[in-house]
């Protein structure tokens, strides 16, 4: 119960250096495993937990359920030492941090330990709908914009893999967090079999080979990211957003043919448009509206046409 | 590679059978352990895999339910408990309130066999409507509050809950939180031990709560608590862990591991039990440290029951009242209140993280069902479930959310004060059973203008897929009658009732037209499976034809995660392009796409179902 504080204190001095390694061996190794919700990061923590386990550690594993079953944000907490107290890990202390999509790696970033914490992750984006609402010509993705090499500037040692395309490429695109998990076993001093027996229980039987190709091929990717950096640079994830185009919308109602019927009322994306005294549909909100021509396809009787002018060109043909 | 720490001391467990268990498994294994015979409960995030567990034992061990709601999970739990069988309830906080009419009355009745109550806390709000602080109840009804630290402990103390309801005829609660029902960690496990059946005690004087009878049942609790107080004075569940005497904690549950995560070495009284506390051991130890602090999540239970006994503490005003704690959490508190020194801040890189809110699955029968209320025009009344994440953009469905039930209450109340829009409750299956049957009587008896539109998806998706008395399957996968809702709505006197399918959504549209224009109660059944439970459902997978699509993003009204922005253009916006992995072939963009360019991506196949 001797255990120091981990604050990290610069222990410098010679002849402290080997205390200062005999408490770090007290310490519990911190494996944060990110990602999102149907991805494996549970299977992933599973098999690391069982593999710490069986090697004589404590282990704590903690995860959150979130409110979706699918398409949010999981994370999962596994820790193991000679003694684990808090079931999560404190922010800044992850020794390692696992992630299969790549924002989800972004935003958990900070858990690492900034002098020595590895970063492992998937370059696979998983777009949420949440980034793609807005229906302003030339506006951007929500999405994280940070590259790879941006990334790995600002970490002790950072990997970014395209494990889902090797997972494809191997037949199955689910096993691309078993390659994230070869690529974790080069961090931790646990042997491949050890490894690849405390896989094949927690794959279904029948998949069992194709899982520990996966393995292999995330093992070997980093042995070869090591020895030769260059040759593995992953594809960029960088897109560039379409340049804006200045533009203004004008909504020509042709009073006489509208029947009041209301469905451009009910279906526009920006809830901008109602029907007036007379019920006819009038345009109640020009600043939320953004030209997505909607309404135009959509009303039976022709009575909405969308106009997209820009001063420069038009954009619209 | 990192440099590994060492491993742990074998000799501390010698011989025994150590599993890898979440708190909710262990709870699960002591309730079996200590020999319960009857198990129910109704699901709730983090709660629901105790019962899940528990169903995992064999049959002839124990019987194990899920049961309509909460109330009706205690009931059944305390009627086996009369029949002389120890028994078990679970449940997640909130459930606490739909049952505590029962829990209120019980603690004076107290126990034959032994009764424990499991109940899961959600400090954070992970997966709630509100973050309650169960051990209040506990307090309340002054029912014994035991607190597991980690999933040992939540074995152990739920073992020792049985006897203590049996030796202290009292219920007794097991608190847990979502931190404890979903970390595993290593529980050393025991045998079952029998606790044959004690038989019904015919007693009215104890068992039927008269007013005569409770008068001196109340009198009866009161002297118990002196009882457990005292049994807490020297009870091994409460920990004293000598260190430096400068300052000491007091704590319990969950907190403690943070506690000695931050303060390795500090003196520390943990409490098995937050509720009775034992005023003699707590002031010994509050007089053997100069300061003391009070670490627990959520409300400052033991806190303001130190200070009732006049002793000098400290704790909320550096620990939070909200959210969930954590070693950075306590740090923080502990370098403000001068005990631990403030870590040099680093720096980190400032990124903005990605927006991530949770979304219904793809092809989830609830998008199509909230694409035409959003059409209809109506003041919605919602409910809890996955349909309660339809109130997000881009679907924006529904208007109010309070409680399990509240939906049908919610929208009788806005008709009759007369809300401009026709009125509309949306209700998940497994709710409507749980407590929306009510109030929709309500409805017809006092004749209210509203539609209520029953989404039955054929399971209770949002806690991981239970079965419930609409699925014509129970717990343990045995058949059951099955609940059939057009009868039962139109018994109850509804007379206008419909079944759709949600994923035709002209249908829906219209129907829900009619629904609106009829006068008095309309129902509405929405049919279709969730697409995860009980079977995963994958269709084939539709696509986009890029050429024709006019970026117009019609089909990103619906939602639906499959469906993402594509490299190309038009008019400056984003074409759509569909994820093949994620799709599952419902066809609703299809059908509001506005030029018909969402077609099957191969050749029609028949619909495969996995398990
Ligand atoms: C009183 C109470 N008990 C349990 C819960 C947990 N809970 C939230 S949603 C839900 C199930 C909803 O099932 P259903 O109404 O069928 O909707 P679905 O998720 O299937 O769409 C449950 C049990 C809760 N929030 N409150
Ligand atoms: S789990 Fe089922 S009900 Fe819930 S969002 Fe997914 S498909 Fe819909
Ligand atoms: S058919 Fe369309 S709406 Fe349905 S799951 Fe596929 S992409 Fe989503």
């Amino acid at each position: 119960m001797n255990r120091p504080n981990a604050s990290g204190s610069s222990i410098e001095s010679e002849q402290l250096r080997p205390i200062a390694a005999a408490a770090k061996a007290r310490e519990p190794m911190n494996v944060l495993i990110v990602g999102v919700g149907g991805q494996g990061v549970i299977m992933v923590s599973k098999a690391l937990a069982s593999l710490a386990q069986s090697k004589g550690f404590e282990v704590k594993q903690s995860e959150v359920h979130g409110m979706a079953k699918r398409g949010g944000t999981v994370f999962s907490h596994v820790r193991f030492g000679p003694q684990v107290w808090s079931p999560t890990i404190p922010k800044g202390e992850a020794d390692i941090l696992v992630a299969l999509e790549w924002a989800e790696g972004l935003r958990w970033l900070a858990y690492l330990k900034p002098d020595t914490g590895i970063f492992i992750c998937d370059t696979k984006r998983i777009v949420p709908p949440f980034a793609c609402l807005n229906r302003r010509p030339g506006s951007p993705l929500r999405y994280s914009r940070e590259t790879p090499a941006e990334v790995k500037a600002h970490v002790a040692e950072g990997y970014a893999i395209d494990a889902t395309h090797m997972a494809e490429e191997l037949g199955n695109e689910r096993v691309g967090n078993v390659v994230l998990i070869g690529a974790l076993s080069t961090a931790l001093d646990f042997s491949a079999e050890d490894w690849e027996k405390s896989l094949a229980q927690f794959v279904p039987k029948k998949t069992i080979a194709v899982n520990l190709d996966a393995f292999r091929l995330g093992r070997n990717w980093i042995a070869e990211a090591r020895t030769n950096p260059a040759k593995i640079e992953s594809p960029a994830t960088k897109t560039a957003a379409p340049a804006h185009v200045p533009y203004s919308v004008r909504l020509e109602i042709t009073a006489e043919w509208c029947k009041s019927c209301d469905i451009c009322v009910k279906l526009c994306p920006e809830r901008c448009l109602r029907l007036n005294e007379e019920r006819i549909a009038e345009l109640a909100q020009p600043e939320k509206c953004t030209g997505c021509r909607l309404c135009e396809l959509l009303c039976p009787d022709f009575a909405i046409k969308v106009h997209l002018d820009s001063p420069k060109q038009g954009v619209a043909a | 590679m990192q440099a590994m720490p060492e491993t742990a001391d074998q000799s501390k467990r010698p011989d025994k059978d150590v599993r890898p268990l979440t708190g909710n498994e262990a709870i699960a294994r002591g309730a079996w352990e200590a020999g319960v015979r009857v198990a129910a409960a109704y699901p709730g995030t983090p709660s629901t895999e105790i019962m899940e567990s528990l169903a995992a034992y064999p049959a002839e061990d124990l019987h194990a339910q899920w049961s309509t709601n909460e109330k009706v999970a205690l009931d059944v739990a305390i009627g086996a408990s009369f029949a002389g069988s120890r028994a078990l309830a679970s449940m997640k906080h909130v459930g606490l309130n739909v049952a505590a009419d029962a829990f209120m009355s019980q603690a004076y009745i107290g126990v034959n066999g032994g009764l424990v109550l499991a109940v899961c806390d959600d400090p954070g709000i992970h997966s709630s409507q509100n973050e309650q602080d169960s051990r209040i109840y506990g307090q309340f009804a002054t029912v014994p509050v035991l607190e597991p630290s980690d999933a040992q402990e939540a074995l152990d103390l739920t073992r020792l809950a049985f006897d203590l309801s049996e030796q202290f005829d009292t219920m007794v609660i097991v608190r847990g939180t979502t931190r404890l029902s979903h970390t595993r960690s290593p529980v050393a496990i025991g045998p079952r031990s029998e606790h044959p059946s004690r038989g019904f005690v015919e007693n009215p004087a104890k068992n039927v709560m008269i007013p005569a009878h409770a008068r001196r049942r109340h009198t009866a609790v009161i002297e118990r608590e002196a009882k457990l107080k005292q049994y807490l004075e020297t009870a091994t569940i409460n920990r004293w862990e000598t260190g430096d005497a400068s300052f000491g904690v007091i704590t319990a549950g969950t907190c403690y591991p943070y506690v000695r995560e931050v303060l390795p070495n500090a003196s520390v009284l943990k409490l098995g039990a937050s509720w009775p506390l034992p005023e003699g051991l707590l002031r010994r130890y509050c007089e053997s440290v100069e300061r003391v602090f009070v670490v627990e999540e959520l409300e400052p239970v033991i806190e303001k029951e130190l200070r009732a006994l006049g002793i000098k503490v400290e704790g909320k005003q550096f620990f939070p009242r909200e959210g969930e704690f954590s070693p950075e959490i306590l740090r923080a508190g502990f370098e403000k209140a001068g005990v631990l020194e403030p870590r040099a801040k680093r720096a980190s890189w400032a990124l903005e993280p990605l927006a991530r809110p949770p979304v219904l699955c793809a092809g989830c029968p609830h998008t199509s069902s909230f694409m035409a209320v959003r059409a209809s025009g109506a003041r919605v009344a919602g409910d809890i479930g996955c349909y309660t994440l339809a109130c997000l953009d881009p679907l924006r469905g529904l208007d109010t959310t309070v409680s399990m039930g509240s939906s049908i209450g919610n929208a009788i109340g806005m008709a009759m004060a007369g809300d401009t829009k026709p009125v509309m409750a949306t209700i998940g299956d497994s709710t409507f059973l749980h407590a929306g049957i009510p109030s929709l009587i309500n409805a017809v008896y006092n004749q209210a203008n509203i539609t209520v539109l029953l989404l039955d998806n054929h399971i209770t998706a949002m806690t991981g897929g239970q079965e419930h008395p609409g699925t014509g399957k129970t717990l343990r996968g045995g058949d059951a009658p099955k609940v059939d809702y057009e009868a039962l709505v139109r018994a109850i006197g509804v007379t206008w009732v419909r079944t759709v399918d949600s994923y035709d959504l002209a249908q829906m549209y219209q129907t829900l037209r009619e629904a609106i224009a009829h006068r008095g109660v309309s129902v509405i059944i929405s049919n279709r499976p969730c697409v995860l439970d009980p079977m995963k459902i994958k269709g084939p997978a539709l696509a986009i034809v890029n050429e024709q699509c006019n970026a117009c993003q019609s089909c990103m009204n619906l939602g639906c995660p499959a469906l993402t922005w594509g490299d190309d253009t038009f008019e400056g916006r984003h074409k759509v392009k569909i994820d093949q992995s994620m799709c599952i072939g419902c066809t609703l963009c299809a059908q509001v796409c506005t030029v018909d360019c969402i077609k099957p991506a191969a050749p029609m196949t028949t619909t495969t179902v996995t398990q």
